[in-house]
């Protein structure tokens, strides 16, 4: 026990589950709060917009693996917070938020700067807390890593009233927290599994699709055994990308609206599907009445809930994915196994060679492809990619392959454009030692660009690297081919000049107009010394294809 | 198929609760007939009941959303065939005249209802049953002029020695 400050309890805390990087902006309700943190060890950075902040500390935590932190006022503060928490929440990505609040006599009487955080965010976070009482301080601040952080992992706010930074109390520092109503599922149920590993012995025409939960389980190398012991072609969804190296003989690369025609083909004609941390989203898997036909369907996830939710299990297995796929090995390596018929592996790694992608164009203004295969060909396997969002994103999942888990980083869920940029910055504070390259539409950077300044004055050194198509350009895609052209508010004109943008914020820039150049502007660009923005001008209505048009089967697929 | 089902739910005592409940089964589209909230056995748990309207999967939805809340502690399906189900309402009802103030009288000792309050031109009174016995004697009820009606809600518990407790924590 010890007599403290509030504010000092949430730091201390902090320092304990061992913080080392807040992202956040500063205000009147949260000053005592950033007082306390001046002498403490954690770093703060500081960010230019809240989303900004939020967004980098997500881009943290997918990097890392575990909590990112960010931190702002009260009001719009906090309100400017809420697309970041929702993104983090679709993505289930542990992201832990401290708001201040005005203080607790001024609640709920319309106090200057007072929103009703809780309420807000209620509906995008995995839990929040609003502290009532300065002694309640550590026991809370234990509770939102540790719901952050297990199960299924998800943004959690804490909301931190005035008088609570700012008043003292006793503390005591728990080092375990008694929840009554939250305890995970690890294990599989050793039933569950013995049934899954008979179907996989069964199955004529198996296939794994890979998602999200693999990568957050960190279940890659028991992914791959199972792949291999099988054998089973693996695709993956957007959240799952890198899970399973896309150049290894087994991967089919990503399924869904943009996926890979071999992946999409595969999982439309197997007869076991091998669900491992995936949520079934509507993208991921077209229309769910045509969606895997003839297959029976095991579901691992450590969420119940998603069991059922949106494809039906034939064999659900509620546990975490490294543990449930551990258990499987064991049980499928005591098992007597048959030979299986290679004309499956044969017949999809055929459909791999048929619709293996062109990239190599050369045309002028620049192919997206040929951008995507030389920004490949620049990264090692450890560097990071992140990504905005629209057709940029999708040139990036479709084409540009990952080998591991945490170097492919989208906003899946959500769609939020101006993550990447933000995220990029998070993923390069928690890996300074690799490239982090984030894949940008122009549309899509000019919402979070502010975060230059971040990026310059801390010398957070990521590349953007901007495909500038002077549009909405997915929006624009949908126009052209779903609403007869008629192109309703999707043209971004002229403005801005990217590497004039760049240069004021004191950032490298260049533009790129020719395939020859792309190799020596990247270079520049990471040899630079400073934040660079590599400006792509790319040909403007160039679309993304292969689609399944929306309300289509995966095998329905145009382009 | 289209059912009615009970859940019962005991759940943290804490601010907000409801609010976690009530915006989650919106949010996700879910339509409760009925629900109710007292306290249990056990102190800073309380106990919600509601009764939800869909097939299966609707229903497991719904449970396992609930469970996710990490302030719900625990959530069960209680089936009516194998439990007792109850509501309370308060009835105020208009009496005329005499004769329709003995026939009220009357018609609440058939029904077990108790009269708790008498004023001039009305009675108030207090009925406890199933939805069927509430029904019927609202509708009886109707000819003499309802004034209000305040009802609390089902709650429901397992016949037996079955019981939705609390695990044992760590
Ligand atoms: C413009 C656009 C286009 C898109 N197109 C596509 C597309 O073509 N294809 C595609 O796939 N996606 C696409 N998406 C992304 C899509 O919206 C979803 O975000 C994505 O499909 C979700 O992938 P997921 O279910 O694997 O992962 P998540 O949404 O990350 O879900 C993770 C799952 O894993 C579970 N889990 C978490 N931890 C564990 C654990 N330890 N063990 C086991 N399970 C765990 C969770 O409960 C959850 O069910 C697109 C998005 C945008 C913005
Ligand atoms: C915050 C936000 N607003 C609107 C949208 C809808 N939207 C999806 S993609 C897109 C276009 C993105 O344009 P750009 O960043 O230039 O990428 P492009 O598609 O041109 O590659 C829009 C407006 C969104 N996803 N996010
Ligand atoms: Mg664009």
């Amino acid at each position: 026990m010890a007599e403290m400050k509030g504010a000092d309890a949430v730091v201390q805390a902090l320092e304990r589950e061992g913080v080392e990087v807040i992202f956040g902006i500063p205000g009147g309700a949260s000053i005592p709060f950033y007082d306390s943190l001046y002498s403490s060890s954690i770093r703060h950075i500081l960010m230019r917009h809240e989303q900004g902040a939020a967004h980098a500390a997500d881009g943290y935590a997918r990097v890392l693996g575990r909590a990112g932190v960010c931190s702002a006022t009260s009001g719009p503060g906090a309100t400017n917070l809420t697309t970041g928490l929702a993104n983090a929440y679709m993505d289930s990505s542990p992201v832990v938020a401290i708001t201040g609040q005005v203080a607790t006599p001024f609640i709920g009487k319309d106090a200057f700067q007072e929103t009703d955080v809780i309420g807000i965010t209620m509906p995008i976070t995995k839990h929040n807390f609003q502290v009532r009482s300065v002694s309640e301080i550590p026991e809370v601040v234990r509770k939102a890593f540790h719901i952050a952080q297990t199960g299924r992992p998800g943004p959690v706010l804490i909301d931190l009233p005035k008088d609570m930074q700012e008043g003292t109390a006793e503390v005591e520092f728990p080092e375990e927290v008694s929840l009554m109503g939250y305890r995970p599922t690890y294990d599989g149920h050793p039933k569950q599994v013995r049934e899954a590993a008979r179907a996989i012995l069964e199955a004529e025409r198996p296939v794994i699709l890979a998602g999200g939960g693999v990568i957050i389980s960190g279940a890659s190398e028991e992914l791959r055994q199972l792949a291999e012991l099988i054998p089973a072609p693996v695709v993956t969804t957007l959240m799952g990308k890198g899970s399973f190296p896309e150049t290894h003989p087994l991967s089919l690369g990503v399924l869904g609206m943009h996926g890979r025609r071999e992946a999409n083909h595969a999982v439309t004609e197997s007869d076991l599907l091998i669900a491992v941390g995936t949520r079934f989203s509507d993208r991921s898997t077209g229309m769910v009445s045509c969606f895997a036909p003839e297959a029976k369907v095991i579901h691992i996830d450590i969420d119940p809930a998603e069991i059922g939710k949106n494809v039906r299990a034939h064999i659900p297995v509620v546990g975490d994915a490294k543990r449930v796929l551990g258990q499987l090995l064991g049980v499928l390596g005591e098992m007597r196994r048959r030979e299986r018929s290679r004309s499956w592996i044969e017949k999809v790694t055929l459909w791999k060679k048929e619709f293996a992608p062109e990239l190599e164009y050369d045309d002028v203004p620049l192919k997206p492809h040929r951008v995507i295969k030389e920004i490949m060909e620049f990264l090692g396997e450890d560097d990071i990619v992140t990504t905005e969002v629209g057709q940029c994103q999708m040139w990036a999942h479709c084409y540009m392959q990952r080998s591991k888990p945490r170097t492919f980083i989208s906003s899946g869920g959500l769609g939020t454009m101006g993550f990447g940029f933000p995220a990029a910055i998070g993923a390069k504070v928690a890996k300074p030692e690799v490239r982090v390259v984030d894949i940008a539409g122009d549309g899509s950077f000019l919402m979070n660009i502010q975060e230059l300044a971040t990026a310059v004055v801390n010398e957070i050194d990521v590349i953007v690297a901007v495909f500038d198509n002077r549009y909405l350009g997915m929006v624009r895609q949908w126009q052209e081919l779903f609403y007869d052209r008629r192109y309703s508010a999707v043209d971004l004109g002229s403005s801005p000049d990217f590497v004039k943008v760049a240069e004021a914020f004191g950032a490298f820039g260049i533009r790129v107009e020719r395939p020859g150049e792309i190799g020596d502007a990247l270079k520049q660009a990471a040899e630079a010394g400073k934040p660079a923005v590599v400006d792509f001008v790319i040909e403007r209505e160039c679309n993304i294809f292969p689609m399944v048009p929306p309300g289509k089967c995966l095998k329905e697929v145009i382009g | 198929m289209q059912e009615e089902h009970f859940i019962v739910a005991l759940v943290e005592d804490r601010p907000g609760v409801m609010q976690r409940i009530a915006g989650m089964l919106r949010r996700r589209n879910f339509n409760i007939d009925s629900i109710s909230v007292g306290s249990t056995e056990i102190p800073g748990v309380s106990r919600i009941t509601m009764t939800v309207h869909g097939d299966r999967q609707t229903l497991e939805q719904v449970m396992k959303q609930l469970n996710k809340l990490i302030e719900v502690v625990k959530v069960s399906e209680l089936r009516q065939a194998e439990s007792v189900v109850r509501e309370l309402a308060l009835i105020k009802v208009s009496v005329k005249n005499e004769r329709a103030r003995a026939e009220v009288v009357q018609y609440a000792s058939i029904f077990r209802a108790r009269i708790v309050d008498v004023a001039k031109q009305s009675m108030m009174i207090e009925i406890t049953g199933d939805e069927e016995k509430l029904s019927a004697f609202i509708e009886l009820m109707r000819t003499y002029g309802i004034v209000e009606i305040a009802r609390t809600g089902k709650v429901i518990m397992a016949r037996g020695a079955r019981s939705v407790k609390v695990r044992e924590t760590r």
